[in-house]
């Protein structure tokens, strides 16, 4: 899987480590952003009140 | 295998065949175990990620943002330099001094409105959280400029009975992380347009999530309110939500904004 990634990144190997860290960096950003706030409020109970 | 003629030609018999099979399903197999093998990183990955995004990043972003948003807050009702009509100075003796202060209600504001802020010296110097109307989740706990939420059912701020709000122990800036280690007698400080309300803390118990005894005016109690308190409510044990903590606190005096800025308050702005 990440073998056949990195098979298909163009460019020399310089270009190819930059484009890795920018890929990495994009889906951390999606993971953050959207991803986890989505799992701690649908799969997490994060309550704190009292109620009836 | 054998090299048969002049040429070079190679000739298999059944023995290279078999071989040949052989590496081909390893190769297949090998293919498989690398597809699992980073599915197994992935998800590992994924798992570490999220839990320090959970348990650290996600707080101490959220929580950098709650306080960022209480400090403007303030700062606003610093430059409005508004005399609260209710603060009663009239009674005020000739050198100066006052007599009387009249501790006045917040009015009642609209749901997910920031009314005011809270000040915990115990939580550290930079703990400076907007307290909102009502305890929905999405709008007010879990907002990066509010943070903690009055329980509407519960008496106004400056009114006679119990000033009860929630905030999370743990992620979306986690306003009240540090919730167990209050001291008896430690200050909180709710600031308002019209000044700071002061409140030291008392005692912490612990409860089920339903109930909702410890909202009374007086809690637990059906008898009549005659003090103010603060209740503050959070998850108990922290990363769970199996129970709650209620940690109160007695009110002691107000300080009004014309008298200028309480020395405790004055101390944690120059420590900031």
């Amino acid at each position: 899987m990440y073998r056949a990634l990195w098979r298909i990144l163009p460019g020399p190997l310089w270009v190819r480590i930059l484009e890795a860290v920018v890929l990495v960096i994009l889906v951390v950003g999606a993971l953050v952003e959207w991803v986890f706030p989505w799992v701690l409020t649908t799969f997490i109970n994060t309550d704190v009140t009292v109620a009836e | 295998m054998r090299i048969d003629d002049e040429l070079g030609q190679r000739s298999y018999d059944a023995a290279d065949l078999e071989d040949l099979n052989r590496r081909a399903s390893r190769r297949r197999i090998n293919r498989i175990l690398d597809v699992v093998q980073d599915t197994g990183i992935t998800v590992g990955l994924l798992i570490l990620l999220f839990l320090g995004w959970h348990v650290w990043l996600n707080d101490i972003v959220a929580g950098a943002q709650q306080n960022q948003s209480s400090e403007e807050l303030s700062e606003q009702w610093a430059a409005a330099g508004i005399i609260v009509p209710e603060f009663d100075r009239a009674t005020g003796n000739s050198d100066g001094a006052i007599e009387k202060v009249t501790i006045p209600v917040e009015p009642r504001v609209e749901e997910k409105q920031g009314f005011a802020t809270m000040i915990v010296p115990r939580f550290g110097v930079d703990f400076d959280r907007v307290i909102a109307e009502g305890i929905d989740p999405k709008t007010v706990l879990n907002s990066a400029s509010t943070g903690i939420g009055h329980y509407e059912q519960s008496n106004l701020l400056g009114e006679v009975g119990n000033f009860a709000v929630a905030a999370h122990r743990t992620t979306y800036g986690a306003p009240f992380a540090e919730i167990e280690k209050l001291r008896v007698g430690d200050r909180i400080y709710i600031e308002t347009e019209a000044g700071w309300y002061i409140y030291r803390y008392r005692n912490t118990e612990y409860v089920w999530p339903k109930d909702v005894n410890v909202l009374r005016p007086v809690p637990r109690e059906t008898i009549e309110a005659r003090d103010r308190l603060l209740t503050m409510t959070s998850c108990h044990p922290e990363f769970s939500a199996a129970e709650r903590i209620i940690a109160y606190s007695v009110f002691e005096s107000f300080f009004p904004r014309a008298l200028g800025v309480p020395t405790e308050i004055q101390t944690l702005r120059a420590e900031k």
